[in-house]
């Protein structure tokens, strides 16, 4: 098969990192804190390096958007087996304001560019948490779209995807191209071992501007102030259950 | 008038030998006690009572192993010039040199450096007050480099506390404690920009990969190392994604894996590294971060202080040093060195409850905690340096050990050591008419360097202050010594004081010890361990071996917890070690959390059974401190 896959990878702060709001309240602390592919971006990436195995597809190509640092992320899909990178450059206020609906129009526009037959993305980012990209992206190039997929099969000209939904498993089938959404059961990624990691220093990572591709990355949302979540109040213990009555009653809850 | 002690060999001056009878006594029993216990145990118990808690290869091996039958075992190997273990100061220090030596003499040299953090930078832990020294030396423009020493020291206080007191001491020129000229840095970042000046010169960084083992060449010299095998369940099976190590051949390999290295251990047996120098001696430091109200807060000072909440024979202290980078962030921790003999004693809860002291508080107050870590560091100085140089390889760093005890810096000693291993092992690679007896690179010369450089005066002058802590006046006794011979003779004096033996040898029986009541934390100044311990960032794959390898799976139950009321529950400050009863109902088990680890090495030192042997995990795990 002739087909090339375009994967998103994005770099975010490691989820075991506890996060900390900066002290002028607009945004979180990133400077030095510990970061790495986003989990579900890593399981896009393997999906698209098993299907690369298989023969399904022909060539993997990784896309990050950000600042220098997001080429060490690159590095880690093209050690896991991806063929070449693409990092399209944005950095500083531009940066902080990246959000779901210009990073799909840049993967909209790399997708007409470099004749992509498949997208896959992770479902959603462990940063914000916006399970949007992927469907954004299938709307702006009015592909069908196979979102929070467990399991992704090629038939012939279509693509079956099983997705985990809220009632169970629903199992679709497509028409290529399409964009896919990775969710925890697709698989298990595979290390990026060091023989790998010294082999991806010889691979390409092409250089893009937002400009090139004709994307404004300019933001219509304004962040107004973030704060840490409340602190977890001690609980009260009662005796009974009129205590207990008694006390919601006094907090207005009932 | 002069004696020689006959058990602990040592010339002693007539009024000393009264503080030393105590301690030769101690050493006795010591002894005495290391060779009782494992024969009794080995015996009675057998493994099938015991829970299985080890599965690593290192203590079940694989090629023994049914599950391991037919599994691809070979590994893909690379060469280099130099391989170093290890990116902290000494590593990367040794990597800039060697680049820098080779741009000069327009050589090719392959240097490339393995570091088991997921970035350069992320398991450093230290004070810290860095002297400029070393740095001057390696890097001089350093400043138009952006190196982040912002906080040059401008006060400097030492006090004794008490409960309620602080009694300032002064600090006179000359004492070791005397900071002037110093920075104070955030040790994390610092390392961070010596990984940057290191690329910028060549060096290939490997940060997210372990040094897992040594490899050695036919005549028994150090042929490199191979990183650690990914894709191992927590039952020592293979998964899907098992993926073999890699190899990395060198001509030489530093070993600057910092403080109780786990290939340093392994190769001081290999090549008997120890036999003429005294065993290494540790303390556990463990060090937050906290923003401080504005109001309290003075970029440069220095405090640190002796005394309360530890008793005189326990040796430790506090740091809390004023950071200058932009918000108000002190540095503070508490160390407590690891020959401490109360089994009950929690280096984690004196920390905690020493923030409550009052001149200590009273800079807290209205802060808020940022980070949280710990490591354990070198005392031995100069009686524990071990041999440095074998076939194929060199210690360097403060994994033999240059810390520089009553200044706690070894910072600067560490990098100076990297830079003599890199100097002469630069010398001896580009050497053209080199007939090397073995295969892998002997350098001699390099213990010759380090003889004649001023890390060894340093040394040697400050020898003796760490051992004056072991009389009868413990903190006070060794305070005296200081005072008199240090400053008046500055380390001339012609003897050379002995350490008290192996840290794990000085626990006494859990019955003959009082158990300490902690105060409660009050999550406010201070905290629990395990809150305190998600602020590390630590984590690890957790379908992985435990790292934390016992030997015996049943000594723990037996050993530490029978006589010993289980002491690893408390040294530990991540909260790696549990008792929990049995399913069963009756009796305990250990229960090992290694996901919480955060690489201290300190259940290594101070297990009193020495049963406990760290091994490196999948890379990558591990702390994810900033700036720390």
């Amino acid at each position: 098969m002739s087909a090339r896959v375009l994967v998103g990878v994005k770099r975010v702060i490691d989820y075991a990192v506890k996060i900390r709001v900066k002290p002028d309240r607009t945004g979180v602390v990133t400077d030095g804190v510990k970061h790495s592919m986003n989990p579900f971006c890593e399981i896009a990436v393997e999906e698209a390096v098993k299907l690369k195995e298989k023969k399904l597809v022909k060539e993997v190509v990784a896309v990050s958007c950000g600042p220098q640092q997001v080429q060490e992320t690159i590095r880690t899909a093209l050690a896991m087996g991806a063929d070449r990178g693409i990092h399209v450059e944005v950095s500083g206020k531009d940066y902080e304001t990246l959000g779901p609906l210009q990073v799909s129009k840049i993967l909209a526009a790399l997708a007409k560019k470099e004749q992509a037959d498949l997208i896959i993305l992770g479902k959603q980012a462990i940063d914000d948490d916006c399970n949007q990209t992927g469907q954004m992206t299938a709307a702006l190039l009015d592909w069908p779209q196979g979102t929070f997929a467990s399991e992704v099969n090629i038939e012939a000209d279509k693509l079956k995807v099983v997705r985990e939904i809220d009632g169970g498993l629903e199992t679709i089938k497509i028409n290529l191209p399409a964009v896919v959404t990775a969710d925890l059961r697709l698989n298990t990624p595979r290390y990026a071992t060091l023989p790998n990691i010294m082999k991806a220093k010889k691979k390409k990572i092409a250089n893009v501007k937002p400009a090139d591709l004709g994307v404004d990355v300019s933001s219509r949302l304004e962040v107004l102030k973030v704060d840490e979540p409340p602190q977890r109040q001690a609980g009260v213990k009662v005796e009974t259950v009129h205590d207990l009555v008694g006390k919601l009653k006094e907090a207005g809850r009932i | 008038m002069v004696l020689s002690c006959s058990v602990c060999d040592v010339i002693v001056l007539p009024f000393i030998c009264i503080f030393k009878a105590r301690r030769c006594i101690r050493a006795l029993k010591a002894v005495r006690a290391e060779h009782v216990a494992p024969q009794v145990y080995s015996t009675r118990w057998s493994s099938s009572t015991v829970p299985r808690i080890t599965t690593h290869y290192t203590v079940y091996p694989r090629d023994k192993d049914p599950r391991w039958e037919g599994m691809e075992m070979e590994r893909f190997a690379d060469e280099a010039d130099v391989v170093i273990v290890g990116g902290g100061p000494a590593g990367l220090s040794a990597a800039i040199r060697l680049k820098q030596l080779a741009n000069q003499h327009e050589k090719e040299l392959r240097v490339c450096v393995v570091e088991k953090a997921s970035q350069i930078g992320a398991h450093t832990l230290s004070g810290a007050c860095l002297e400029p020294t070393a740095l001057n030396e390696l890097i001089p423009d350093w400043k138009e480099r952006g190196a982040p020493l912002n906080t040059p020291v401008t006060e400097d206080k030492f006090a004794i506390l008490t409960e309620k007191y602080r009694i300032p001491v002064p600090i006179l020129p000359g004492l070791p404690m005397n900071n002037h000229g110093n920075y104070l840095v955030r040790l994390g970042h610092f390392v961070r920009w010596l990984g940057e000046q290191a690329e910028e010169l060549g060096v290939e960084l490997y940060p997210g990969y372990a040094a897992a083992e040594v490899l050695f060449h036919e005549d028994g010299s150090v042929k490199g190392i191979a990183t650690n095998d990914v894709g191992i369940g927590k039952d020592g099976s293979p998964k899907d994604v098992f993926e073999r190590g890699m190899e990395l051949h060198a001509k030489v390999t530093l070993f600057g894996e910092g403080c109780h290295g786990h290939l340093a251990k392994q190769l001081y047996k290999q090549f008997n590294l120890r036999e003429n120098c005294e065993p290494q001696t540790y303390a556990i430091g463990l060090k937050e971060l906290w923003v401080i109200d504005e109001k309290k807060w003075r970029p440069g000072r220095t405090e640190h202080s002796v005394g309360w909440p530890l008793n005189r024979n326990t040796y430790g202290g506090s740091f809390l040093y004023h950071l200058n980078e932009g918000e108000p962030l002190v540095a503070l921790g508490f160390v407590v060195g690891l020959d401490y003999t109360n089994p009950y004693l929690s280096p984690f809860r004196e920390f905690q409850r020493w923030k409550h002291h009052p001149s200590i508080m009273s800079t807290l107050e209205g802060g808020n905690r940022i980070a949280y870590g710990a490591r354990a560091l070198n005392e031995g100085g100069f009686q524990s340096i071990p041999k440095l140089t074998f076939p194929g390889g060199m210690l360097i760093g403060c994994s033999p050990g240059f810390m520089n005890v009553p200044k706690i810096k070894g910072t600067h000693t560490a990098m100076k050591s990297g830079m003599l291993a890199a100097e002469t092992a630069f010398s001896k690679i580009t050497d053209e008419n080199l007939q090397s007896e073995t295969a892998g690179l002997y350098i001699p010369e390099y213990k010759e360097a380090l003889e004649k450089s001023w890390i060894w005066k340093e040394l040697y002058a400050v020898r003796n202050i760490r051992p004056s802590f072991h009389n009868y006046f413990g903190l006070y006794g060794g305070m005296l010594y200081t005072g008199i011979f240090y400053w008046f003779l500055r380390g001339k004096e012609p003897w050379t004081l002995k350490h008290n033996g192996l840290d794990s040898a000085q626990l006494k029986p859990a019955k003959d010890c009082a158990p300490i009541e902690y105060p409660k934390p009050d999550g406010k100044i201070s905290f629990d361990l395990l809150s305190s311990v998600a602020l590390s960032g630590t984590n690890h794959e957790h379908d992985q071996p435990p790292h934390l390898t016992l030997k015996d799976d049943s000594v723990p139950v037996a050993q530490n917890l029978a006589i010993y009321d289980g002491p690893e529950q408390r040294f530990c400050p991540a909260g790696v070690y549990e008792y929990v009863p049995l399913e069963t109902g009756d009796g305990m088990r250990l229960q090992i959390n290694a996901q919480n680890c955060v690489h201290c090495k300190t259940c290594d030192i101070k297990d009193p059974s020495q049963n406990i042997n760290w091994v490196v995990p999948e890379g990558s795990g591990g702390p994810a401190y900033n700036g720390m």
